[in-house]
This record gives C-alpha cells, structure tokens and sequence, in this order.
C-alpha cells in the first residue's frame, strides 16, 4: 500500500510541477489542482497507514490508543481541501477575467512573438 | 485564572472579522457608511493594540496565552501575545487607518467590496500575528492570501489582473510548500503547536531529525516567497507597482509577515539552546544579501516610480532576512526598527507616488479606464469635489513628502531610517557592549551592502525627484485631495515620532529581540498555560 501511494504521489506531483510551469492559464490552474491532491495525499499519509482503524474515540469508551489511527493528519487534510478548492475556484474567476480582458489565454497576457 | 480582560487577546481578529462580515450586508452605494464603519474598526484595533502594547511591556514583560476552546495545552490552539507579536499588531493597525482614510477619496469606488476584503485581510495578518500553532498559522495565512488576491484585482484593468494573476500562481504554489513542511514536520513530532514543538525538536535522533529540518526547510521556502527573498520574488515589483495605492500601502506590511515567521520560528526551533542550533542561518543570510543586492540594482533600474517602491520593499525585505540570519541579540533589535521604520515609509510611499503620478500619465489613465468600466466617471468628478478640499501649494507639499521618503529609505539622518541602520551596525562591530567581542566576518558584508543600499536608493530617488518636480514634461499640478495627502503626512510624522522617541522604542525592541533570543519563557509560558474556570462547574464528590 505504501509503495502504491508513494507512486500517486509522485505521479501526481511530477505532473502537477510540469503542467504549472506551461505558458496557458488552464494548464497552470490544472497543474495547481493535482499539485494539491499530491500533496493532501501526502498529509494524510503523514498520520501513518492503517486499515481497520477509526480515527474517532467514542464517548465513554475503554480507549486503547494504539486500536485507532491519528486524527489530527485528518483534520488538517479536510481543512487543506477546503482552502485549495476555494482559492481554486477564485483563480478560476481570475483567469476568465484575464481571457476577457486580453483575448489570450498565455500567463503574459500576450502571445510570446514567433 | 483567566479574568474577563485577557479576552482582549482575540479582540484584534474578532472585530475586523466581526465588521467585515457586516458590511457584506451592505449595498457598495452605501458608501459613507462602509468608510465610516471600516475606518472606526481600524481606530478600535489601535487602541486595543496600544492596550495589549502596554501590557506585554509592564513588569519587566509578560507573555499571555489564550486557549482557544478552552482545552489544556498543548492540545489547544493558542494564541500567544509576546513583546514582538504586540509590536505587529499595532504596526498592523496603524498601517490599516491611514490606508483607509486614503481610500475614502476614490479607490473604494474603483471595486466592489473593498472595505470587507480590506478588514479580512486585517484578520488574517492579525491572526498570523497572533497564533502560536503552526497549522493555525496556515489557515490565517490562507485568510490574509485570499482577501490579499480580492484587493490585488481591485480597480481591475489589464495590467492588474495579469500581475494579479502571477501574484496568485505564485502564492497558491508556496502554501501547497507550506503544507508540504508542516505535513512533514507533524509526521515525526506528532504536534503542531510551536512551543511543544520546540521541547519535542530537541529529543529527535537520526533519522527523524533529518525527515524535521528537511521540513523546515521547505517551510522556510514558502515563508521566503512571501517574504518576497531572491530568487522567488521577479513577480513582487509588477505586483506591488499594479496593485491600487491603498491596497499596495497595505501589502507594505505582508513581506513582514513572511519576516516575522522566519524570525519567530527559527529562534524558537533552532536558537541557542535548541538541539540543531543555528539550521538555516547562513542560508537565510545569504539569501538576503541577493535580495538586498538584486533590490538594489532594481532600484537603479527602475523607470517608473511605481517599480522603484516595488524594489524598496525587495531592500528592506533583503536587509531584514540578513539581519535575521545574523542572529545575534542587538541586531535583531536594529532589525525590529528598521522593520516598523521601512514599513511605515513604504506604505506612505506608495500612497505618495499615486498622487504624484496622476497628473503625469499612465496611472492616471488607468484609473480613469477603471471608473470607466464601472460606470462611474462623471459621479467621480462631482463627489471628490463634495469630499474634501484639495490642499494648496500642492507640489511643495509633495515635494516635501518624497524627499522625506527619500531620506528615510536611503537611511540618512535626521530620520528614523538611520537610527535603525545605526543600530543594526552599531551591534555588529560592538557585539558584546562598545569595543568588546570578535568581529564576525560577515559583519563586514552585511554593512558594506547596507550602506550600498542605501546609496543606491538615494541616487534612485534623487534621479526620479528631479523627474517628477524639477523637469515635469506636463507641468500640470496634480489635484490631491485633503483626504489623500493627510494620511501620508499622518504616517510619515509617525516616523518623526519614532526618530523623537527612539530611546524608549529601542528598549523595547532589545527586550523583545532578548525573548526572542531565549524562548524558555515564551516555551513555558506557553505549556503551563492555565484553563479557564468553567462558570457552572460540577463538584466530585
């Protein structure tokens, strides 16, 4: 399982890197996407692998910590979705404005001369 | 005990969060209300910053921690108010008012929701400010980025949205680093608040020390390029140059807060009594004296008044990397004055150079594109009359201005730039009290490219004064408003202050740069932090 996650990973990554470094505004907000899937992977896994393990104690129970997995990588990779997804959307906005506004989709806001 | 008073801690990120929320609510027409409300929010985190100023620096300093939720430490997430994050808060505040009061005149007109975006990103700074907890620190950075990216487009235009557009890039790429390194760090200490952070660093062996500083490291990238340090920073002068001068008075302070982190965190994880003392120093020295050098011949460089700010902000970003990288108890303090004395010339700079620019051309003409779109030329025209009266004398008033700017910039005296660049230089070759101590190496250095800085900065801003008042092309007066001109002058007279007081303002900064410098009060005030007595509270038998 660690060697299948580690290989989205970098396979996610290594994508995300190349496509944010193309001259087009959709392949920049494309490569932005998977650069965050990457690296929200990568700040779940931080909590280590479990499988069978509720991240979540019930209330009065008998705990025995080593039974559950760490909640905290969980939280913060929800919290990481969020945010990503919102400043996304608003880049979105951002690069129809700058399509509107310059009638190309080049990150200069003009084609580079030939 | 927590008595009610200590809940002054989260005041400065409630009631701009508070107002900001309210004023969506409202119609943008609504427009002397939205000035009212935003401008008595920002008075409002003066004074509660000048209270928690004052507080901090009574009884030989004290360090308060609130437990948000009201869980034990370290589990809460806390917010701590130290000497420094006081000092940021009321440099936050006193940045903030200024800045709206210019926008009264007729920037606010030029978007929609600039007074609610203004007073988030207020949050977010005080917030990052504020927090002692490194993942807190990533959502209040998302905060300040957010409502940053919203008044960076502000006023539109194609200039703007390009530079917008490579600001944002930019910034969402550097907070996936962010994560990235606080994933990394989490993933060997199993905690994320600072304090516990820094007693957890220090009985990591082997392997898991390298997998923690491979993750400060990247962190400290991501710090670095909103610190806007060589050579993550070509998109900074375009931005700061394109963004409305308001909001571009405001961004002054956002290269600090990358500053600011660096500073807090690499004392607090790797200071002198940490186990891997002094992890990045030389990398954080180096990399700002290219920033100082690369500023410098930006400065040169610079045509348009508007990129030579862009590259001052890259020189005092520069000087003040260096000086954290110096890591030694006086300099730092030096640095903590050049920091409010930078910070405080550059936004009334750039609010100055808009106003100086307007007769001339193209930013004038981009304005008046911008109201254009809006709709909203012809009612410009007749309501700026209504707001104010237009100052006389209005070249020798600028003039006036610019070349205080000037001096305070290329750090001459009689002005605040010099005390501080004095005082950086006067701990450097005086390391241990005058004439005691070895002279480092890189004291050399670090002053020689000060003191060039500097030089280049005065010729800069020589070339580009005569430009602007000896040998205008035009010579068409700019029309400047009441309203546009006093909060220049109101920042500007702050520095005046700060040269006056500069005394009692450096003893300040020297107790805070020593906190900094041995963070055992900050760790322990923090891990015996005490919970609030619930009011009900069940008695056991």
């Amino acid at each position: 399982m660690e060697l299948l996650l580690s290989l989205s990973m970098g396979a996610l990554a290594g994508s995300g890197v190349w496509l944010l470094l193309r001259p087009r505004t959709y392949q920049v907000i494309m490569g932005l996407a998977l650069l965050s899937y990457a690296v929200n992977i990568f700040i779940f896994s931080t909590g280590r692998l479990r499988v069978n393990a509720p991240p979540i104690v019930e209330k009065g129970m008998e705990v025995d910590p080593a039974a559950f997995t760490d909640p905290v990588p969980q939280a913060l990779v929800l919290t990481a979705i969020v945010i990503s997804f919102a400043t996304t959307a608003l880049f979105l906005v951002v690069l129809l404005a700058s399509r509107g506004l310059t009638g190309t989709d080049h990150v200069d806001g003009r084609e580079p001369e030939k | 005990m927590m008595s009610a008073p200590s809940h002054l801690i989260i005041a400065p990120i409630l009631i701009p969060l508070l107002a900001g929320a309210l004023l969506l609510f409202f119609e943008d027409r609504e427009r002397r209300l939205k000035d009212a409300v935003s401008i008595l929010t920002s008075a409002a985190l003066v004074v509660v910053a000048a209270v928690l100023l004052f507080r901090t620096g009574a009884d030989g300093g004290r360090i308060f921690v609130y437990l948000l939720g009201n869980w034990p430490s370290p589990i809460a997430i806390n917010l701590v108010l130290d000497r420094l994050s006081a000092m940021m808060l009321l440099l936050t505040a006193v940045l903030a008012l200024p800045a709206l009061v210019f926008s009264i005149a007729r920037w606010q007109r030029a978007g929609a929701h600039f007074h609610s975006l203004f007073l988030f990103l207020l949050v977010g700074l005080n917030g990052a400010f504020l927090t002692g907890d490194l993942f807190n620190l990533f959502v209040f950075f998302e905060v300040l980025l957010a409502a940053s990216y919203g008044l960076m487009l502000h006023g539109s235009g194609q200039l703007r949205v390009r530079a917008g557009m490579h600001y944002i890039v930019i910034n969402l790429a550097a907070s996936l680093l962010f994560l990235i390194g606080v994933a990394m760090i989490y993933s060997v200490t199993g905690t994320l608040n600072m304090a516990h952070l820094a007693i957890v660093l220090q009985g990591l062996e082997g392997e898991s020390r390298f997998m923690a500083e491979a993750g400060a490291g990247i962190l400290g990238i991501a710090f670095l390029v909103k610190a806007g340090s060589w050579p993550l920073n070509f998109w900074l002068p375009t931005a700061y140059s394109a963004a409305a001068a308001p909001v571009a008075a405001i961004f002054a302070i956002l290269t600090k807060v990358g500053v600011y982190v660096l500073l807090r965190l690499s004392l607090l994880l790797f200071g002198s009594e940490a186990a891997s003392t002094g992890f990045g120093e030389q990398a954080l020295f180096f990399v700002g004296m290219a920033t100082i050098l690369f500023g410098a011949i930006g400065i040169l460089a610079s045509q348009a008044l508007g990129r030579l700010a862009g590259y001052s902000v890259l020189v005092s970003s520069g000087t003040l990397l260096a000086a954290v990288g110096f890591a030694q108890t006086g300099v730092t303090a030096g640095a903590l004055f050049y920091l409010i004395s930078s910070t405080l010339t550059l936004s009334a700079f750039f609010m100055l150079i808009e106003l100086i620019a307007r007769g001339q051309d193209p930013a004038a003409d981009v304005l008046a594109v911008t109201m254009e779109a809006y709709g909203e030329g012809e009612e410009e025209e007749e309501e700026a009359e209504e707001v104010g009266v237009t100052i006389p004398e209005t070249l020798a008033v600028l003039g006036v201005s610019f070349a205080a700017c000037g001096i305070l910039l290329a750090g001459l005296p009689p002005l605040s730039g010099f005390v501080a660049k004095f005082a950086m230089l006067t701990s450097m070759f005086n390391p241990d009290g005058v004439g005691e101590g070895v002279i480092r190496h890189s004291s050399w250095w670090l002053a020689s490219f000060l003191i060039l800085s500097g030089f280049a900065t005065l010729i800069a801003m020589t070339r580009a004064g005569i430009s602007a008042f000896w040998a205008r092309i035009d010579g068409e007066v700019p029309r400047v408003l009441l309203v546009e001109m006093a909060p220049v002058a109101a920042l500007l007279a702050m520095t005046v202050f700060l040269t006056i007081g500069a005394g009692p303002v450096m003893r300040f900064l020297e107790a805070a740069a020593a906190d900094l410098h041995s963070p055992q009060a900050y760790i322990q005030s923090v891990m015996e932090a005490v919970q609030a007595v619930p009011h009900a509270r069940e008695v056991l038998p």
